[in-house]
């Protein structure tokens, strides 16, 4: 199975200018909000229609500007779980699953199939509830239970957990994650959270003003990000403008350092960047003394903010996150902090 | 007595109400779809009879359906004449109560949350199974308060219906040209009785329209 997309849509403040080809298993869409990440799930869903371009979808033509095919959004077989679930307020969970139904003729084989995905998404006894009387989580799973029996051959997940509280959150996830390796076929996640991203999908494609500037796999993104607007959006804090000095050294012109890089720096290479959890007193690598700042306590973390001694004055300060147990007791005069070479991302700026 | 005014009255404001609704359910329904410009426009149209005075609204009636115009000549060619017969009273008491059907369900249809068709389509579900069971249900309170209010509307209308089909006692007469002619011939009892009766039917109709809306916030908290 396999979604090949290339659209272009005018949206007035931007252009949406997506292209990209998506493999069974989670694909991300990670972006700010506003990105036209959304736009581009209901492009694909027939929703909205693009200005031109072509989406295809397991080999059949969902859309094509050129040979003016373009199917309702009822005969493309995509299952669409909407930021809000999308539950219809009317219907109990009985009715609003059966509506994922209406396809099956058999009256027998649809009560079959209702009650196999209310066993399968644990929502028994709740059949007769209206939506506005379950909580976040059930009416999610009831909205995925009502994809998933209209058999779609595509999965679009628009913010799938930005509607639940933090500690429903992370159960959510992994309950999703195994839902997700059980369907097997394409999905789609959009999400403006990296860690939503970093947990879910195999691959993520970064999205910015309507265009998608880099599609990975997940692990290499946040290992490897390549361009500022990556780092900053896989959640890299510290950045310096930064030139090549050696076969594995660049300057980092706005801390005042050296820094010796795991790979080869290439020549266009622009900015660096070290990410908050990364710094460490003990490490000898990369290690150049500083000037410890204020704190900001989180429950099981504290940010550090410093600066190195010849920082350029304009550059702000940089973060360092550690877990509290770890954290320096009284703050000396010479202390130093240092980073693997592994750990210096090598970023180009690309607007 | 002559309750010819009453049953008059309640004909023409049901059946007028039943083309009202569908009316205006259509015209709210097709006119959010529109561009912009022409959308501008045709609202100012669909909404001139609530703010015009109703003599206003009958005289233009008079031009459409006056038998010496060419729609009345025609119409009068078929054997249908809305001039001086009840049933003219369904053309003036539409004219007049469509605005209120056609804003309240507009206002209605605006309040829908679209993703709920979205989800729908994607579900294969037809778009006419997704505008009866799912957009309906959800904007009913609004639609069911319209209707009441555009029945209400159709029941008091007198300006134009008196200018489109008079006071004919037993053929056109309804409560409120009654009460008017009763009182201009002096009748004050009569004219009391049916002032009554409109007071009584009024104060149902607004007792429905409030109970709706107590029902709909209560809704919202389920």
């Amino acid at each position: 199975m396999s979604l090949v997309v290339d659209i272009k849509k005018d949206l007035g403040e931007f252009k949406l200018d997506v292209s990209f080809t998506a493999e069974n298993g989670v694909m991300g869409i990670l972006g700010p909000s506003g990105c036209g990440k959304s736009m581009t799930l209901r492009c694909i869903a027939g929703v909205e229609k693009p200005d031109s371009g072509r989406i295809e979808l397991d080999g059949v033509t969902l859309f094509d500007s050129e040979r003016r095919v373009n199917l309702k959004p009822q005969a493309r077989r995509v299952g669409y779980l909407f930021q809000n679930y999308a539950l219809f307020p009317n219907m109990t969970v009985r009715q609003n699953i059966l509506c994922g139904l209406r396809h099956e003729k058999d009256r027998a084989e649809r009560e079959r199939q209702l009650a196999e995905y209310l066993e399968l998404m644990q929502l028994g006894g709740l059949e007769d509830h209206y939506p506005a009387q379950l909580s976040g989580g059930q009416q999610q799973r009831v909205a995925l239970a009502r994809i998933l029996v209209n058999r779609p051959k595509l999965l679009l997940l628009d913010e799938p957990f930005s509607a639940l509280d933090t500690h429903l959150r992370e159960k959510l996830l992994v309950e999703m994650k195994a839902m997700l390796e059980h369907y097997g076929g394409v999905s789609l996640a959009v999400t403006h959270s990296r860690d939503e991203a970093y947990d879910l999908c195999a691959s993520i494609a970064l999205m910015q003003n309507g265009s998608i500037h880099m599609l990975k796999p997940t692990k290499q993104l946040f290992a490897d990000p390549g361009t500022v607007a990556g780092a900053s959006m896989t959640g890299c804090k510290n950045f310096s403008r930064a030139r090549k000095v050696g076969e594995y050294e660049v300057e980092a012109l706005d801390w005042g350092i050296r820094l010796t890089a795991a790979k080869p720096v290439a020549e266009d290479i622009t900015h660096v960047g070290i990410r908050a959890h990364y710094f460490s007193p003990t490490c000898r690598q990369n290690n150049y003394p500083v000037k410890l700042l204020g704190s900001i306590e989180e429950p099981f973390e504290d940010i550090i903010c410093f600066r190195y001694v010849n920082q350029n004055p304009d550059a702000p300060d940089l973060w360092w996150r550690i877990p509290k147990q770890f954290r320096p007791q009284g703050v000396s005069e010479d202390y130093s902090l240092g980073t693997a070479p592994a750990n210096v991302l090598l970023l180009r700026d690309i607007k | 007595m002559d309750w010819y005014p009453l049953i008059n009255s309640l004909r023409i404001a049901a059946i007028s109400s039943v083309i009202v609704f569908f009316a205006g359910i259509f015209c709210a329904y097709y006119v959010a779809k529109l561009p912009r410009v022409i959308k501008g426009v045709l609202d100012v149209v669909l909404t001139l009879p609530l703010v015009l005075p109703p003599t206003v609204v009958g005289y233009f009636l008079l031009l459409i359906f006056g038998v010496q115009r060419p729609v009345g000549m025609w119409l009068d060619s078929i054997g249908i004449r809305f001039v001086m017969t009840w049933y003219g009273g369904i053309i003036t008491a539409a004219v007049v109560a469509f605005p209120l059907m056609y804003r309240t369900a507009r206002g209605a249809f605006e309040s829908f949350d679209m993703t709920l068709a979205y989800s729908g389509q994607t579900l294969g579900l037809s778009n006419s199974y997704i505008f009866w069971r799912i957009r309906m249900p959800y904007c009913r309170q609004g639609i069911l308060a319209g209707t009441v209010l555009a029945f209400a509307r159709a029941l008091g209308e007198y300006g134009a219906t008196s200018m489109l089909i008079g006071y004919t006692p037993g053929r056109t007469a309804t409560i409120s040209t009654s009460v008017y002619q009763y009182w201009r011939t002096g009748d004050d009892r009569s004219a009391m009785i049916w002032v009554l009766i409109n007071l009584a039917i009024s104060a149902v109709v607004l007792l429905t329209v409030n109970l709706l809306e107590k029902k709909q916030k209560g809704g919202a908290h389920r």
